[in-house]
């Protein structure tokens, strides 16, 4: 075999001058020629290491090797056999942490792009039509209620209706995805693409029902009597604000609040939808992870002249993605690091005007090994804005434990259950995604429901706790 | 999908709109609320509910027809299906037997404080109910409202019906003149249940108001229904939306409800 080339086939995309004014996706995709060209680059490794880096253990060289073939159909079908997501996770798994990170092609050169050829493979068989519907077992009069459409709902869903077991999701919101069609901006994650594959679980059998809050409408305990099983994927959708002074003037949003109006409200359309949101001209956002930088790149998106990324630790402690900063740097994001807010002051009229902060530098490694900041007394000055975007992280929203009586939580009122089997401390209820870690990614949410499903396949069947 | 069953205006801006809901009317209790979502481009909108029929499997709110939101409310019309119909959301009031409490209403208030007497007479307290206009003929539900009652004070602007004034005077009127008050509740405009609050702060009577902040998805995972009660931020929509007014920070409560005012008058313009 040739030697591959050492770098990653390139992925087209908009330039960033013209996709900052609008929300259409960043990168193109590959095109066939191209994605064949980049699949031929995997060494077809014989113990392939790439696969202990994706949680969901997809065959990576097997699918890879079929597209470098041209045998898109198998690549996809080798794909779903363990990823009923793979245009998502292509889109926005961390590879570089995950897959990626253990290709030994990584070693000395770039790895293979194993998530761009998960995303065209998936996007190839879109192109194509209805995809076919994977074959259902035999029905087993067996019935489970999924709390919460994200990723580890839709993937309980979509494993137990193959099984054979009838299937009810109930989804609190309007719209099936989660923090995919709420959190996640279209120009990352083209919500037809969530439409898409909610639609095919829809196909499959599997029964959605929106507009739905347990806890109030109905509780785990009346679901239980309807239900031989209970799956909890309900996310950690509770944002927590710093509790600084000035933090609830107007013009300060969660992260939260500022996708959720964008995107699942669609208020970027605004007036042609009707939600509103304040389209600041100086923009701060508090935070690193991948939320922030969504939230940066969004209020460009939205007209900003100067958006901010306000940071306590410096680049490399950043938990985004690589990719998300550097496209946020292509696109005008100004960082500020080490930097934490400390107050807020309002123009009198009750709006943000500006945002104090204090420098920091780091200190002793904390708890999680990253260095913590400490502030640099006397080091205050303030940041002139308009708008700001707290996105300091999310914990799971208390409502569905508050009203079930025997449901273990942890501190961070996560639900405590066993990670092999997604059992919690009550028995029927499973639970799994956020939910029970905390705010993590995509495909831990679906690693979780997978091994929740099979957890919950062998408990309806055997009764056994 | 939910169907409209019956909306009509019933004084001028006011809408009675009332849906079928069966699992939601068997679920509602007073001082809930429900989300609707009159279109597919439509915002969440949060209503207080005045009324539902477990058996009937509806559910009865009324609104105040502001801006563009409401007025696609307002165009609905028997038979129409909206796309979100949702609650019960927001903890539901405490309701137990004291020997008196004064319920206030006022615009859309005066049908959402409706549930909420009933309750407090079906457990056996003793119910005034006060409610206001600007003059009689805004007025709705007095029967309704007699009905659950053990007295019903109406004071209105123009002091066409009842007394003249607002009710926020003639509660203090009222508690100045040594009458036991137990417990205060407070429903409709800001204004109404903040002047409500400072009336019965200097007697110390425990007044609960059910704030109508900016909502977007009303489950508590936003967090634009922030208001501050004692000194603590809370959600409305899950916290709430029934708080202490002699705790509420009102100041910050009205500009909160501001904040897109510019923005629906484009909206409203369009
Ligand atoms: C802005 C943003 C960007 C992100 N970017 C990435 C990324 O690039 N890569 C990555 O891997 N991860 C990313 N993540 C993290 C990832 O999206 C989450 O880890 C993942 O969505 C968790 O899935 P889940 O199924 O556990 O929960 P969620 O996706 O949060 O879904 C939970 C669902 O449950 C519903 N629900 C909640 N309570 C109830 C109730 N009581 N009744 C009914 N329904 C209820 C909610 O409405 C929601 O739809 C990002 C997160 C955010 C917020
Ligand atoms: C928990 C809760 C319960 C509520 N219950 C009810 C209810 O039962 N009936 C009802 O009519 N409304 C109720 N509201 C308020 C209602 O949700 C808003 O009036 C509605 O969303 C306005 O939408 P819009 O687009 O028509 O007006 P917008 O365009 O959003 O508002 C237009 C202008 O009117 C002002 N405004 C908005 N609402 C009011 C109001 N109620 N009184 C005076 N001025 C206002 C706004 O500040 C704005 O300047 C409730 C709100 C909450 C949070
Ligand atoms: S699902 Fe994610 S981690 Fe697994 S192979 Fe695909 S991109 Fe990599
Ligand atoms: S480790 Fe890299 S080169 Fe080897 S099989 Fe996996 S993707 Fe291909
Ligand atoms: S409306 Fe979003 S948290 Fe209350």
């Amino acid at each position: 075999m040739a030697k591959p080339s050492p770098y990653k086939t390139k992925m087209r995309e908009q330039p960033p001058r013209e996709r900052i004014r609008n929300f259409q996706e960043v990168p193109y995709g590959y095109s066939p020629d191209e994605a064949m060209v980049e699949a031929q680059r995997c060494l077809q490794c014989k113990k392939p290491s790439c696969i202990q880096g994706c949680p969901v253990e997809i065959d990576i060289p097997g699918f890879i090797g079929l597209i470098a073939q041209g045998d898109f159909a198998g690549a996809i079908r080798r794909l779903k056999e363990k990823n009923v997501l793979p245009a998502v996770c292509g889109r926005v798994c961390p590879q570089e942490e995950q897959c990626e990170k253990f290709c030994v092609l990584g070693k000395k050169m770039e790895p293979v792009a194993i998530g761009r050829l998960e995303r065209f493979a998936a996007d190839w068989e879109a192109a194509q039509g209805e995809p076919e519907l994977p074959q259902r077992k035999p029905t087993t009069g067996k019935r489970i209620a999924v709390v919460g459409a994200g990723p580890a709902g839709l993937t309980v869903a979509g494993d137990l209706i193959q099984l054979g077991h009838e299937v009810t999701i109930f989804e609190a919101l309007h719209e099936a995805g989660g923090v995919l069609v709420y959190g996640i901006p279209e120009f990352r994650l083209p919500k037809f693409i969530v439409a898409r594959e909610v639609e095919n679980l829809c196909r499959m059998g599997v029964k959605l029902v929106k507009n739905f809050v347990v806890g109030t409408a109905k509780t785990v305990d009346e679901l239980l009597k309807e239900f031989d099983a209970v799956f909890l994927g309900t996310g950690a959708g509770l944002p927590w604000f710093m509790q600084i002074p000035g933090e609830n003037l107007n013009g300060i949003y969660s992260a939260n609040e500022y996708l959720t109006r964008v995107n699942l409200m669609k208020a970027y359309l605004f007036p042609q939808y009707d939600t509103p949101i304040q389209r600041g001209q100086r923009v701060a956002t508090i935070g690193g992870g991948n939320v922030a930088m969504d939230s940066a790149r969004t209020a460009l998106r939205l007209g900003a002249e100067h958006s901010i990324v306000i940071y306590r630790r410096s680049r490399v402690e950043m938990p985004a993605r690589d990719e998300e900063i550097h496209h946020a740097e292509e696109e005008g994001v100004e960082f500020q690091f080490l930097t934490n807010p400390v107050g807020y002051y309002g123009d009198g009229g009750g709006w943000v005007k500006e945002v104090e902060c204090i420098r920091m530098r780091l200190g002793e490694p904390d708890s999680s090994g990253r260095r913590r900041p400490v502030p640099i007394e006397g080091s205050n000055f303030r940041i002139p804005v308009d708008t700001v975007v707290v996105s300091i992280g999310n914990s799971p929203n208390p409502l569905i434990p508050s009203t079930t009586p025997g449901l273990e939580t942890g501190k961070h009122g996560n639900i405590i259950t066993d990670e092999l089997t997604g059992k919690t401390s009550k028995r029927g209820v499973f639970a799994g995604g956020d939910v029970a870690t905390g705010a993590a990614t995509v495909i831990l949410a679906m690693g979780a429901g997978r091994r929740a499903a099979r957890a919950i396949d062998e408990y309806v069947r055997t009764s056994r706790w | 999908m939910n169907k409209v069953v019956q909306r009509e205006m019933i004084v001028p801006n006011i809408h009675l709109l009332c849906l079928s809901a069966p699992l939601i009317a068997s679920k509602l209790r007073p001082g809930q609320f429900v989300i609707i979502r009159p279109d597919q481009t439509g915002e969440r909108i949060p209503l207080t509910v005045a009324d539902w029929d477990p058996h009937g499997g509806t559910v009865t709110c009324f609104f105040v027809q502001v801006g563009t939101s409401t007025a696609k409310l307002a165009r609905l019309r028997p038979g129409d299906e909206v796309p979100t119909f949702v609650g019960p959301l927001g903890k539901p009031l405490e309701i137990n037997q004291l020997e008196r409490v004064v319920l206030v209403g006022g615009c859309y208030g005066i049908g959402s404080i409706y549930p909420v007497a009933r309750a407090f007479k079906e457990a056996g307290s003793g119910v005034v109910v006060m409610i206001e206009a600007h003059s009689g003929f805004l007025l709705y539900w007095q029967d309704r409202l007699k009905g659950v009652s053990d007295e019903l004070i109406i004071s209105t602007g123009d002091g066409s019906v009842g007394q003249k004034g607002r009710s926020p005077s003639h509660l203090a009127q009222l508690l100045a003149q040594g009458r036991r008050v137990d417990l205060v509740v407070a429903m409709g405009c800001t204004f109404m249940m903040n002047a409500v609050s400072e009336a019965t702060r200097p007697f110390g009577v425990r007044t609960i108001v059910g704030l109508n902040t900016v909502m977007v998805d009303g489950t508590g995972m936003c967090g634009a229904c922030r208001v501050e009660v004692g000194g603590k931020t809370l959600f409305a929509c899950v916290d709430g939306p029934n708080f202490d007014g002699h705790q509420v920070n009102w100041e910050l409560l009205r500009a909160r409800r501001q904040a897109y005012y510019q923005q629906e008058t484009i909206s409203a313009e369009r």
